[in-house]
Parts: C-alpha cells; structure tokens; sequence
C-alpha cells in the first residue's frame, strides 16, 4: 500500500488519541450521574433519615448528635475558636427553623416553633447535584443512595460547594489536625485541600452498625431503607406530616423532618 | 566561542544544580535496613504472596483503596480471618507503622502522602 | 521568530524585567499558599470561591474577544483589521494562560489535576471548561504563529490554517458559554440561575477584550513603529460600544426580573451588593463605581464625536474595563455566594497573599503579551509594514 509520510503521521495521531480515549473510563458513570430527571430511586436499598425533632427537646440531646460525629470522624472542630471561623469543617449541625428551611417561612408560626433547632447534614440526595458537577468523580452516588467523597481523588476545585443546594459542604482551607480535639485512632482525618462532609457513617454501615448521630440520637434520628415498605422510616413518614429542604430544586433529598404540630401551642 | 562566558556560566551553574543532591549529603551515614526475615513465598493479607507485596504493594494499596472507597468492599480474608483493607485497622493492627513502612520508605527518600491523612497512633497526629 | 524577543531596547527590557520580578513575587506567595493552604486566603466555606475564580471568569471573556476580529476579517473580508488580528490572538493566549493559572492556583490538590483527564466526566461541565480552555489555547498559539511566520517569509499560510480558523470562532464562544454554564446550570443559587447568563458572559466580553485590544493598540502605536491605524480602532470602538450597550441592558433586564417579581432569593443578592445587607456591605462602593464607570462609558462612547476622539476614547476604553473586571470579578461571583443557603451573610474580601498571587498571574499574563507583540511588531517593523494603510 502506498502512502506518504503526511498520511501515515495523520492515521497515526488518529489512531493514537482514540487508543488513548478509550484507556480512559470517560463515559463510566455518566449514566449514573445524569439519569433519572423523573423517577425515583428503585433499588434494592436506598438509605435515608427521618429527623424527629419533637423528640429532640433539650440542648445536650442536640449536642450529642453532633458531639457523636465529630469524635468518630476526627472533625477538627477547634477551628472557629483556635483557627480561623471562616474555615469551619462541619458534617452536621443544628440551625434555626428559619435558617433551615429559609423559603418556607411565614410571619405567624408559634414563638416556640420559630426557636426550634434542627440538625442539617448532608441530604445524599437522589438526583445530587454536586455529583452532576464533580469533574474527577470524587463525590459519587453509591447504588445504596449514599452520596459518598473519594479524598483520594478531589482536587479541591469546590465546585461541589457552589453547586450543592443545602451548604452541606466543607473545605478543609488549612491543615485540619491541630484542630482535632479527641482522635479516633480507627478513622483517618483528612488533609488540606479537600471537600469533605456527611457520609451516613457508610464505614460504620459496612460493619451492620447505625450512623453514629442516629444512634446517639436515642430515637430521634431513625435510619433506614426507603425503599422497604415495612422499614422504620417508611412507617413513620405514612403515618405523619414531614418536610424537606428545598422540595422544588428536585433534588429529591433522603433526609425527611417531622415537625409534629400542636406540640408548639403558645 | 560565540556567546562563551554566558555559556560557560549556564554551564557551571547547571552541573551545580545536577550534583546538588551528590555534594550535599556527602559524609553522611545511611543505616540501610536489615533484610526482611518473611520468605517471599510465605501468603499474606488476600492470600497475596509477601515477595508481590513487597514489590507491588503501591498498586495493590491503590486498587484497595478504591475498592473499599468506591466500591465499599472493605473486607478480605487471610488465615481464615476477617480483616479490613485499611492502614489504620488493617495494617497497622499487626505491623509498626515506623519498623514496617518507615524503616525502608526513609532509607530509599520516599515519602508518601498516604499519612497525610491516615495516621498511627505510636506517632500520634 | 523567538529570538526577536530576546534583542530590544531599553523600554522593552524594563518592562520584561518589571513583569518578571512581579511574577517572582506571585510564584513565591503561592508557594506559601502550597505550604499553609488555601486558608490564607479570604475564602471561606460560605465564599468558596473568590478572586482567582472571579479573575479566570473575567478573563475567559477576554480571551474569547480575539473573535470579535476573526470573525469580521476572516469571514467578512474586513480589510481593515488585517494589522490587529494578530493582536487579538496572541491577546488571547495570554488571557487563556491566565485563566488556566488562575484555575491551577485555586485548586486545594493542584498536584492531583490529572484527575480531570485521567477521570473524563463529561456531566461535568468543569471537565468540558478544562478542554475546551486548553483547545482554544493551542488553537491561537497555533494559528497566530503560523500565519505571523507566513507573513514573514511573504507566503499564504499553509492550507490546515484556514480550517482552525473557522474552527476557532464557534470554540471562543464556546469557552464562556461553557464559563457561563459552571454558573446558570446550579440550583439554589438564584443570582446565578438564569438562563440570560451566557448572553451576559459574551456581551461583557466583547466589550471588554476589545476595549483592552484599543488600548494595547494606542500603547504599541506610541511606542513602536507599529500602528494599526485609526480606521481599524475606531471599527473596534464601535464594536465596544454596541456590546456595552447591550452588557448594561442585560444587567438591567436582571435587575428587572428581581425587583418586579419581588422574590426574596432573587432579590437579596442584588441588595447586598448594592446597598448591604444587616450592616454588611464591604462590596457596595465597588459595585456603585462598576454602575458609575458603565454610564461615563456610554456617554462616552455612543456619541460619535466623543469616539472619534481618541484621548476620550481612551478613558472610555478604561472605564469599560473597570466597570467590567468589577461585574464579572466581584459582583456576580461573590453575589452568588451572599447571602449563603441559610439566609446569613459571610463577606470576603481578598487578603495580601491571594492578591500578591492574582497580580503574579496577571504579569505572567501580561509578560507572555509582551513577549509575543515584541515578536510580532519586531516581523512588520523588518518588513517595513508596520503601518497600516488605514
């Protein structure tokens, strides 16, 4: 066959960049990621949580929630006092009514409602779009729903930050160990420079126990399979009123409130 | 020579950072670490030969990690047992972070950036 | 053609030297940034994104600018841009250059930036930003060099050429709208999330690239023997101009839809830029200089007359400039982020090392511009058509 250098370089480079493409894994996990504008999650097991707050009534039953977290997953929670306050790392916290659900607000709830606390995480929503965003997929959704953070991989473009809806993510601005208080010698910390939050404890999950704060919760926080009609979680969203944060972004969270109602009588 | 003292001066000032490492660590001693007492062909965590351990466990560790991280796979079995694919609880749970990695990872200058993260407790944080 | 940069005058090597040391000076912060962190910036897990996003979302529309003079002589058969093209490629390498730099310095794992390539996600659109930045890149050294070197030895540029040029109009207005869409594809973030974003991005852009271009022009034509001439200027004056107009009148238009439709999430933004927000208001004299320097830069540019005139065409050009890097830089990045998902306000303002790193990346940016126009004026100025006919 007869063909001259130009061609040959020119099949060459082609051939080359399409060996090279295909090395690649570039279209794995587009399906995953950019599917199912509609439907909801049909699999075998999709993780969620039911957050009562009618049972949480006293400051230390918030604080253990969040106490429990932070001591199992070496969150450097020193850094608002010893640091930097802008640099705060937090997997789960307790905000006001308003600052939770800021679109959802009327001037007439009761006095009591309005100082109600309620815990945020992460919703590990089922259309997440912080996992949309991920140029390297290092935040992912596991087929059980939980939207989980390969540190390995983030290279702390925070793009996830600005995409997720709920401010469920934090970025670790400076080197988080000084601001670990009590170390968990069984779970890594994280090193500067990457984007870190709730992973529904997928760790502790693996072992068959419960999410830290759930089980610190004493019954508050329940954890379950939402797609198991006869779960938990499923008997007590049929049977009461729940909300979540920013219903119409459709993201479609896995994180339900029940607020109850006339408990807040004034 | 053309140009010559600004060659002769990129020159000089180029073999001065080439050797650098060479005439900076002159007269210093290196304890090289004593020769590992396992046989190769002894079977070791997932039933992996400790000669392919040896030589292979940074591929090994990468495949792992993604495994326990992006596929949630955290268990292999060795000796009969359950054991995690972890530094923290699986490596370290036997081995000495300073005799086991240290002592051979110093010697060649080689510094992963796995501890930046995970951590021994012997060392503390 | 390199080595036409390695031989000039005085003014040329003081500036060189200039740009080199504030580059120096850049490069050495940043490796303080390596060794502490991101933290020693003004970030923070409201603000995560701040000046280097805001200067490589500025930039990507200077660089996407360089269309505004391929697309008339190239596709046109302008004539009269045919002495500033090469000014507005090479212009666009360096923008592009500092967009990438300014990406690569805000990244927390910059040592792990082969994950975008070595992990495609196409759902990504900071994937698609990344590829199409380093094409249109390669696609301007490309074309710019090879057409400056045909030029020089007197020749048509080689065939392949005309195809990247082509290829390069429809890829410039890809690089912002891809920019654009980092930005109006997120939910919750009502600032950012309308779909008028990319129209914006290419209207600010095409006023503010070539505003830049007319006044690298004035500065080449004063201080080298190389002038585009005034009917080229005035034809990219004009073009300032109808961009402007139309950037203001988006901005407008936005503006609108908050105010009228009265809804708090669109509208909290715009009070806290503009007048504050709870005490909070450390961006409000800034914005108030962006509106004021728009309106001096229309009254400026829309009569002929004032136009015509090149001293006030400079101070319009400036104006434009300033009110723009002001928009696209402060007001619509750090807009998105205040107030945050919760209805509370975190300010940011940039700290002495993250400035000290933007000016480093900017003299990177402006230093390869220098090297690159030396080569360029250096090949007309030994050709002897070095001054336009117009």
């Amino acid at each position: 066959m007869k063909i001259d250098r130009r061609k040959f370089l020119k099949l060459a480079g082609c051939t080359g960049i399409g060996l090279g493409l295909s090395a690649t894994d570039m279209f794995k996990g587009t399906v995953e990621a950019s599917s199912g504008h509609s439907a909801v999650s049909t699999a075998a097991v999709r993780h969620a949580m039911v957050i009562d707050v009618r049972k949480l009534q006293t400051a230390e039953d918030y604080q253990r929630i969040v106490d429990a977290c932070n001591k199992i997953h070496n969150i450097p929670t020193l850094i608002p006092e010893k640091g930097n306050p802008k640099h705060e790392v937090k997997w789960i916290w307790n905000d006001t009514y308003g600052h939770s659900f800021p679109d959802q607000q009327n001037y007439y709830h009761p006095e009591a409602f309005k100082q109600k606390l309620f815990p945020l995480l992460c919703n590990h929503c089922d259309h997440p779009p912080c996992v949309r965003v991920c140029p390297t997929k290092a935040t992912f959704k596991r087929p059980d729903g939980i939207v989980q953070q390969d540190m390995h991989r983030c290279i702390g473009c925070r793009f996830c930050m600005a995409a997720c809806p709920y401010g469920s993510r934090s970025f670790n601005f400076v080197d988080p160990r000084p601001f670990i208080k009590d170390k968990n010698p069984e779970y890594p910390t994280r090193t500067m420079g990457v984007v870190e939050k709730c992973t529904f404890c997928s760790e502790r999950l693996e072992k068959g126990e419960q999410p830290a704060c759930a089980e610190a919760s004493h019954g508050a926080l329940v954890f379950g399979n939402l797609n198991d009609p006869e779960s938990e979680v499923r008997k007590i969203l049929k049977s009461n009123f729940s909300l979540q944060r920013k219903p119409e972004l459709g993201t479609m969270p896995s994180v339900f409130y029940v607020i109850g109602g006339g408990e807040y009588a004034g | 020579m053309y140009n010559g003292g600004k060659i002769i001066a990129g020159l000089i000032i180029f073999i001065a950072l080439v050797t650098f490492p060479f005439y900076t660590n002159m007269g210093k001693t290196f304890e090289k670490p004593a020769d590992p007492t396992a046989a190769p062909d002894d079977l070791h965590i997932g039933d992996i030969p400790i000669g392919q351990m040896r030589a292979e466990h940074m591929m090994i560790l990468d495949k792992w990690r993604d495994e326990v991280v992006r596929g949630g796979e955290r268990f292999i079995t060795y000796d009969g047992d359950q054991y995690e694919k972890s530094i923290q609880n699986g490596c370290l749970s036997c081995h000495s972070k300073q005799e086991f990695c240290g002592k051979c990872h110093n010697f060649a200058g080689v510094d992963p950036y796995c501890w930046d993260c995970h951590y021994s407790e012997e060392e503390g944080l | 053609m390199l080595d036409k940069a390695l031989k000039g005058g005085k003014k040329y090597w003081t500036l060189v030297i200039v740009l080199a040391a504030m580059s120096g000076v850049g490069v050495l912060t940043y490796l303080q940034q390596l060794k502490y962190g991101l933290g020693i910036t003004g970030m923070s897990r409201d603000v995560s994104w701040g000046f280097y996003i805001s200067q490589f979302t500025f930039l990507v529309g200077v660089a996407a600018s360089a269309v505004m003079l391929v697309i008339p002589y190239y596709l046109h058969h302008f004539k009269k841009f045919s002495k500033m093209v090469i000014l507005g490629e090479f212009l666009a390498v360096a923008a592009v250059t500092m967009c990438m730099l300014f990406i690569f310095v805000d990244m927390g794992q910059p040592m792990r930036i082969m994950n975008v390539f070595l992990y495609p996600t196409p759902n990504s659109i900071l994937f698609w930003d990344a590829t199409v930045l380093s094409g249109y890149l390669l696609l301007n050294i490309t074309i710019g060099w090879a057409t400056l070197h045909a030029e020089k030895k007197g020749t048509a540029p080689a065939s392949w050429v005309k195809p990247l040029i082509y290829l390069s109009i429809p890829w410039a207005v890809s690089i912002h709208t891809v920019t654009a869409f980092l930005y109006a594809g997120l939910p919750g973030r009502h600032f950012w999330l309308t779909a008028i974003m990319a129209a914006r991005f290419l209207a600010s852009a095409f006023s503010g690239g070539p505003a830049l271009l007319i006044l690298l022009a004035l500065i080449v034509r004063k201080n080298t023997q190389f002038d585009p001439g005034k009917e080229p200027i005035q034809a990219l004056a004009k073009i300032v101009t109808y961009a402007m107009i139309a950037n203001v009148f988006f901005i407008l238009l936005e503006v609108f839809t908050a105010f009228y439709s009265n809804i708090p999430g669109h509208m909290h933004a715009f009070d806290y830029l503009f007048a504050g927000i709870d005490g909070h208001d450390k961006l409000v004299p800034l914005m108030w200089t962006s509106v004021i320097c728009a309106v001096l830069s229309l009254v400026l540019l829309i009569p002929y007359k004032f136009r015509e005139n090149e001293k006030l065409l400079v101070i319009a050009c400036i104006t434009v400039f300033i009110s723009l890097w002001i928009d696209k830089g402060f007001g619509l990045v750090i807009g998105g982020f205040v107030p945050n998902h919760f209805g509370t306000v975190t300010e940011y303002w940039p700290t002495l090392p993250e400035s000290l790193i933007t000016l480093g990346i900017w003299s990177i940016g402006f230093l390869v511009l220098t090297i690159l126009y030396k080569v360029a004026i250096s090949v007309r100025e030994e050709l002897g058509t070095a001054k336009s006919d117009h």
